[in-house]
């Protein structure tokens, strides 16, 4: 009688959870944070080939592209179900699918990259004498850096979101708390771990393009020149 | 091999697609579900991305509001609504509306933005009022971007759709779960097939659509510029320098 009259608080926003389970939190927080950043990590070492050899050589760019989308289609559900049975139920198979997502998105970028530089700059570098290994490492991918830096900035803030469907094969980082506050109707569970998931995206994405203007401090002198020409 | 073998037994068994649990209504609730969360996007989206787009501001604020929402899970939104007390279909409809605005209002802000302003200046010229401006110059031109969004989000939809399973949705993701509940890794692979080919077949006939709705001269424009492209590389330069002396959009 008693309790039906006066349920239990069960509030979206506790610090006490936080205090009484920081540890859990940050376990899930860290299992979110490695797999997100080694999928990124391997998802640009693989895509960054395919990118340039799909450039050097168009006839299989429509393949490359092609494939990619009809992949890119696929639920992630879906893609988790198929692989679970040959990779395990854990990490491994989290990683891949986090990898193969990553992978469409990166490699379009920086296919895109590679295929906006400027035809002049090219021929310049051609007339200079640079051969085509030579002009793609040094021409072409400095100047196809700003659209990799934003295709690695989706890729990050994506995967950030879709590490929490891992939570079907048990790896699912900050969605496996997001999940157990769903079960055990736990509010404070799932508002931490969503917010700590919209930080995380933002963090990791202001990183990244940190990153990006460290790597390319030669258009940041570009804008500025624009900027007063205009 | 094993577990393929166990798919395709699943697959063949005919008790698993009759019934209120089979595949045929499961499938036919997936495109219920994803029906009724693009129409709630669309009714919202839509009316607000032909009036931002119109108005020539607002393009920002689509791609923000698109990077914003790409970051949150769908999972977490799920998991909100559904312990809000908003269990089941509702919940998933809900979930997935918010998440097929952002192509679809994208769409219709870029679509819009991007019609020419020279067109835009001749029908002025001619005399047409500005909501006929809007009609019969503007959403013609814009078809092909707001049907792009329409089609993203749709599949988009469609695809995030399964997992409301998780959170207590029924759609085809339901024979996933419930697999990996049971841990009868046959049927896993089965629903993630049946999921995957119905993604696959309803995005083949939206590209369909989209080329159907796409007004037939645009369509030629498209044609006609795509090979082009590539033929007119290298004179591209000169093309430039010489439109951004008259009449280029940048100073």
């Amino acid at each position: 009688m008693h309790r039906a009259a006066d349920p239990p608080p069960n509030p979206w926003f506790s610090w006490t959870y936080l205090e009484r389970n920081g540890e859990d939190v940050a376990r899930a927080l860290e299992q979110h944070v490695s797999l997100t950043l080694q999928a990124i990590a391997i998802a640009i070492v693989v895509a960054v080939p395919l990118g340039a050899l799909a450039h050097l050589r168009p006839r299989l760019a429509g393949p490359v592209l092609g494939t990619t989308g009809v992949l890119y289609t696929i639920p992630s559900l879906a893609l988790f179900a198929v692989l679970a049975p040959y990779t395990g139920i854990g990490r491994v198979t989290v990683l891949i699918g986090l990898v193969l997502y990553a992978l469409l998105v990166l490699v379009r970028g920086v296919l895109v990259g590679l295929r906006g530089v400027d035809p002049a700059v090219r021929d310049a570098a051609r007339g200079m004498g640079y051969g085509r290994a030579r002009m793609l490492w040094t021409v072409e991918l400095p100047q196809a850096l700003p659209t990799v830096v934003s295709a690695v900035r989706l890729a990050t803030v994506t995967t950030v979101a879709l590490v929490t469907v891992g939570v079907v094969v048990g790896f699912g980082g900050l969605g496996q708390l997001m999940f157990r506050g769903f079960r055990s109707n736990y509010h404070a569970e799932i508002m931490t771990a969503t917010v700590l998931c919209l930080v995380l995206a933002l963090v990791l994405d202001l990183l990244v393009a940190l990153a990006g203007r460290v790597l390319t401090p030669w258009s940041r002198d570009a804008r500025v020149l624009s900027g007063a020409a205009a | 091999m094993d577990v393929l073998n166990e798919a395709l037994l699943w697959l063949n068994d005919p008790l698993n697609w009759t019934g209120p649990n089979g595949v045929v209504a499961l499938a036919g609730a997936h495109l219920r579900v994803s029906f009724l969360a693009v129409l709630l996007a669309a009714v919202v989206a839509l009316p607000l991305g032909v009036w931002l787009g119109h108005r020539g501001r607002g393009a920002v604020l689509g791609v923000l509001v698109a990077n914003t929402t790409r970051a949150l899970p769908t999972l977490a939104l799920l998991t909100l609504l559904a312990a809000s007390g908003l269990f089941g279909n509702t919940a998933t409809v809900l979930a997935c509306a918010v998440f097929a605005v952002p192509p679809l209002l994208s769409g219709a802000v870029t679509g819009l933005a991007e019609v020419d302003a020279d067109v835009r200046d001749a029908a002025r010229g001619v005399g047409m009022s500005p909501t006929r401006r809007l009609w019969v110059v503007e959403l013609p031109l814009a078809v092909p971007q707001i049907a792009a969004g329409l089609r993203t989000g749709a599949v988009q939809v469609l695809a995030t759709v399964p997992l409301a399973a998780l959170v207590g949705g029924t759609s085809l993701g339901s024979i996933v779960v419930t697999g990996f509940g049971l841990q009868r890794y046959g049927q896993v692979v089965a629903g993630g097939l049946l999921v995957a080919a119905l993604c696959l077949a309803v995005e083949g006939l939206l590209a369909l659509a989209q080329r159907a709705v796409t007004p037939a001269g645009l369509r030629a424009l498209a044609r006609s510029e795509r090979p082009g492209a590539r033929a007119r590389r290298s004179p591209v330069p000169v093309d430039a320098a010489a439109a951004a002396g008259s009449n280029g959009p940048r100073p």
